[in-house]
């Protein structure tokens, strides 16, 4: 047969949990890896994503790092896909898009409760954090969406088999969900 | 009776009633958020826009004719109120996996009625607040779509007056008749119209939260199409 898809994942402004919804598939991940390889993702420990047919995308952008790695993805991946609630709308982590970054570093480094030798971390190896948190279509172009937190295992099934057959893929109504 | 018809479908109606009453009561399920039987009609979410001899028009407002022919499922209606949908949420913050309303949502039960997968445009994350003074009831501003039916209900049906928008455009804003603004220092009580009848998680009963398990929530297994049509019609 042709050579298999490669498939790359990641996780950005996420907590991993789509990704742990994603080996839910199980067994099936043997039929899945009969016809795809992964590039770049937890699994494979890849650093940089090479040329791709279908990225994954779990997380919003929160900050430098999370834009350099989506636009690394959107670059090699044929189709891109956002994956689950905080890819699509930035969830839990962008809901301290209602506070200042300021206070919520303040909070968090040097005033909160229990802070000892408080200060603000500035080691250059940190990524900047941006003012908001912001789901990936605002960043780059998305040709595909997964809601859900996170989208069951099935949801996953029924998309990647869709894409692997050539087919457009349709979600049922019991798959669509965005909790 | 005088009839009309509906994406082809003749329906009679009642003289006096607007097209959403005669679709529904003809079992015909228009997509509708600020619209709810026994209200007066507002026609502010759009969401039930139809085609009125070829003008685009709300079913919930628009008086019923003879020989109407209104069309309501077709694909650019569904592809402009999946539009209007998404613009609700990106107007508001709408977290759904942290919201108690969600599986029992009807804004959520319309994204997926139409099938909306993403929000599509620039989120506004707008500055909201929240008042938690009422001891059995959340006023959460962060999820309000102006509906108005809480106003509506307040005044119509519990004549109250606890409600009101205030406001134009991007400032529109969810106001309490109090002096201090807030839900505490009303006249709202639990047992309220006003308090039950919120489309999403804006108006929240306290002590309530997740009593039905993920797989029995309302809209979890029947499309709000069917959910609607029995509530309003008993089909």
């Amino acid at each position: 047969m042709a050579s298999k898809l490669r498939v790359a994942t990641t996780s950005l402004a996420g907590c991993f949990g789509c990704h742990m919804s994603f080996l839910d598939i199980d067994e099936r991940l043997l039929a899945l890896v009969e016809v795809a390889e992964f590039d770049r993702s937890p699994l494979t420990d890849i650093e940089h994503c090479g040329p791709c047919d279908i990225g994954l995308i779990e997380g919003g952008v929160c900050n430098a790092e999370n834009v350099h790695v989506l636009r690394e993805f959107r670059k090699n991946c044929k189709i891109l896909v956002a994956v689950g609630a905080c890819a699509l709308n930035g969830g839990l982590p962008a809901m301290r898009n209602m506070i200042p970054l300021q206070d919520c570093l303040l909070e968090a480094y040097r005033d909160g409760i229990g802070v000892e030798n408080a200060q603000i971390p500035c080691d250059p190896e940190l990524p900047l954090l941006l003012d908001k948190v912001r789901p990936i279509h605002e960043v780059v172009k998305v040709d595909y969406f997964l809601p859900g937190c996170p989208p069951s295992a099935d949801v996953f099934w029924a998309f990647l088999t869709a894409l692997i057959e050539g087919r457009q893929p349709d979600l049922p109504y019991e798959l669509v969900h965005y909790d | 009776m005088p009839t009309l018809t509906i994406d082809g479908q003749t329906v009679a109606f009642q003289p006096g009633q607007t097209i959403i009453e005669a679709a529904t009561a003809a079992g015909i399920y228009i997509p509708h958020l600020c619209h709810k039987p026994g209200y007066s009609p507002h026609g502010s979410c759009k969401l039930c826009s139809v085609t009125v001899n070829g003008r685009n028009c709300s079913a919930c407002t628009f008086p019923a004719a003879e020989g109407q022919q209104v069309i309501s499922n077709s694909d650019q209606l569904q592809q402009d109120r999946r539009k209007i949908t998404q613009m609700l949420f990106v107007e508001g913050n709408h977290f759904c996996p942290s919201c108690e309303k969600s599986g029992n949502c009807q804004l959520q039960a319309v994204g997926y009625q139409l099938n909306m997968l993403d929000n599509h445009f620039p989120h506004f994350y707008p500055q909201r607040k929240v008042d938690a003074s009422h001891p059995d009831i959340v006023l959460d501003h962060n999820r309000c779509i102006f509906c108005n039916l809480c106003v509506r209900a307040s005044r119509e049906q519990d004549g109250k007056n606890v409600f009101a928008i205030s406001g134009r455009g991007i400032n529109k804003h969810l106001i309490v008749n109090a002096d201090t603004g807030l839900l505490k220092d009303s006249q709202l009580t639990v047992d309220d119209c006003a308090a039950h009848i919120c489309p999403t998680g804006a108006i929240l009963i306290r002590h309530t939260a997740y009593q039905r398990p993920i797989g029995q929530r309302i809209y979890d297994h029947h499309p709000i199409s069917e959910v609607a049509l029995e509530q309003e019609h008993g089909k």
